[in-house]
């Protein structure tokens, strides 16, 4: 793949749903570069899970060009470009957790030797050893979202599409979590879109943070985020975090998100701003 | 699934799991003692007449003594339940898995299947025997798999529809083609329902086959003997049959109830969704 190529490029994406009556999406122009992390922010309702699920082709837009890996979105699809994680881990009941991981490679056919190679690299990858045999209910929901990671992780695509993957999690195992996210995303040089609705979550993880505003779903402006890699608990007391964070608040405020903010991410800007 | 009560099997030694089985039934074996010894000592303090209710004691006597005529026909009979079980759990199975697979089908004939199902099948018995023949196995089998039919059918479709929307979207996400989504999805998914479709079957089985005995069979099955006793006041042997029936008719269920717990393994809690 050329160095140079986007992973994923948008064009006047746009989405109506009911025959019109709702514009989720309008005038969508994105693009993501190789081994870029870009969260999409924006209040509920911006319509930033559907803008995933039309890069991962699992929603058709009405509307523009998707371009993914070069190809259309169907066929990055159907190559496996990409791996995508859900805010609910979607785990397979019926199965341990080292065949939940595996289920992508099974519908690969790879075989079986490959296959458990390949699934105990990614339980030590997401720090899951010993419990490769438990099934997902006797799983805390941290280490269910692992298991889902480790997942989309599983047959290495170039690119990890996850919406909200952390945010019915506690807020102690959303920092972890990022960090294991953060260190995951630097050691298999994937490029990541994540969306979210947390304003620190965005601005910790990615190297651009693009800002919505709602109904219709519009793209605001684009924070780039110019910490220092690798990050840890300390970038959150940086005084450039706090400006950085500053800045996407205000670009939800133009858009007129800000309203429907949830009260948890102010409670972290106040943690941010004091430097705890 | 969403109701079903999270609750971990708990694990331990054989030892131990049995000691607390055991000691998990002791209520209900002290409610079945206590049962049987007030049906006892009613029927004798009160000297209720033999042909309105015969003391436990007696039929247990004569489940003893008749026990070759007895178990002879239970054994007639539940072979008739078990074919009718397996014939009508198939076809139902089968019939769901197309209605799930093709939503039109499941639009154009589901009404009927639920419509029939309200229908007091078992009036349908001596029609079957007339047409399948009286004399033997087959027309009892009919009639246990038509009843079978209806909630194995229903529960599978819920089963294979019940499917969390975000399961089939990962499923694409994966280019699967319909048949994986059915093997690695769907199928699995609706296992906990399938087996609570069979339980109830198993009953609806037994019904079957023994009043498709009752029009009219051969002598040997248990339905006939049943009707034969009771017509003659030997009702101290028909209570005996109907004590045989229940005796196979809750082995029926609990073996099929023992393959559901070692199919599912993995399921949180001990049942499956709700019954």
């Amino acid at each position: 793949m050329n160095e140079r190529a986007s992973v994923v490029e948008l064009r006047k994406v746009s989405k109506e749903f009911g025959r019109g009556h709702v514009r989720a999406l309008e005038d969508i122009d994105l693009e993501v570069r190789p081994g870029e992390f870009i969260s999409l922010i924006g209040p509920s309702g911006c319509g930033k899970s559907t803008l995933l699920r039309i890069v991962g082709d699992l929603i058709q837009p009405s509307g523009g060009e998707v371009v993914v890996n070069g190809k259309t979105a169907r066929q990055a699809r159907i190559d496996r470009d990409y791996g995508i994680v859900f805010q609910d881990a979607v785990l397979f009941d019926w199965r341990t957790v080292e065949k939940n991981i595996a289920l992508p490679l099974e519908t690969l056919r790879w075989d079986r030797t490959k296959r458990s190679e390949r699934v105990q690299e990614l339980v030590d990858l997401v720090e899951l050893k010993g419990f490769e045999k438990h099934h997902p209910w006797q799983l805390s929901g941290g280490m269910q979202q692992r298991v889902s990671i480790a997942r989309a992780l599983s047959f290495r695509p170039p690119l990890l599409l996850m919406d909200e993957p952390f945010g019915a999690l506690d807020e102690m195992t959303r920092e972890r979590l990022n960090l294991e996210l953060l260190r995951i995303w630097q050691q298999s040089g994937s490029t990541v879109v994540f969306v979210t609705h947390s304003i620190a979550e965005a601005v910790f993880l990615s190297t651009h943070v693009v800002v919505m505003s709602p109904r219709p779903g519009r793209i605001v402006g684009t924070v780039d985020v110019d910490l220092a890699q690798p990050r840890g608990f300390e970038t959150r007391e940086e005084p450039r975090f706090a400006e950085l964070v500053r800045e996407v608040r205000r670009l939800l405020r133009t858009g007129g998100g800000f309203e429907v903010e949830e009260p948890e991410d102010e409670e972290r800007f106040i943690v941010a701003e004091e430097g705890l | 699934m969403s109701t079903t009560v999270v609750e971990p099997i708990p694990r331990g030694t054989l030892g131990a799991r049995v000691g607390r089985s055991l000691w998990d039934w002791f209520p209900a074996v002290v409610v079945f003692v206590a049962g049987i010894a007030l049906w006892e000592g009613l029927v004798r303090g009160l000297d209720v007449q033999n042909f309105l209710l015969p003391p436990p004691s007696d039929i247990a006597r004569t489940l003893w003594t008749e026990r070759d005529t007895l178990w002879g026909a239970a054994w007639f009979t539940f072979q008739e339940a078990v074919g009718g079980w397996v014939l009508g759990c198939s076809a139902g199975i089968l019939a769901a898995m197309l209605f799930a697979r093709w939503p039109p089908l499941a639009a154009a004939l589901l009404p009927f299947a639920i419509a029939a199902n309200a229908v007091p099948i078992i009036a349908f018995a001596p029609i079957t025997n007339n047409w399948f023949g009286a004399l033997n196995q087959t027309s009892k089998m009919v009639i246990a798999a038509v009843l079978c039919f209806f909630p194995v059918l229903i529960n599978t479709i819920r089963g294979l529809t019940s499917v969390r929307p975000q399961q089939i979207e990962l499923m694409r996400s994966y280019a699967a083609g319909q048949l994986t989504v059915f093997r690695r999805v769907r199928f699995p998914n609706a296992l906990p329902f399938i087996f609570t479709g069979l339980k109830v079957a198993t009953v609806l089985a037994m019904i079957g086959a023994i009043v498709g005995d009752y029009f009219g069979g051969s002598q040997d099955a248990l339905g006939i003997q049943i009707r034969r006793q009771a017509g003659v006041f030997a009702f101290t042997e028909a209570w005996a049959a109907i004590v045989a029936a229940s005796i196979l008719g809750i082995l029926f269920y609990v073996a099929v109830a023992a393959v559901e717990r070692l199919t599912m393994g993995w399921l949180p809690s001990t049942g499956g969704p709700a019954e």
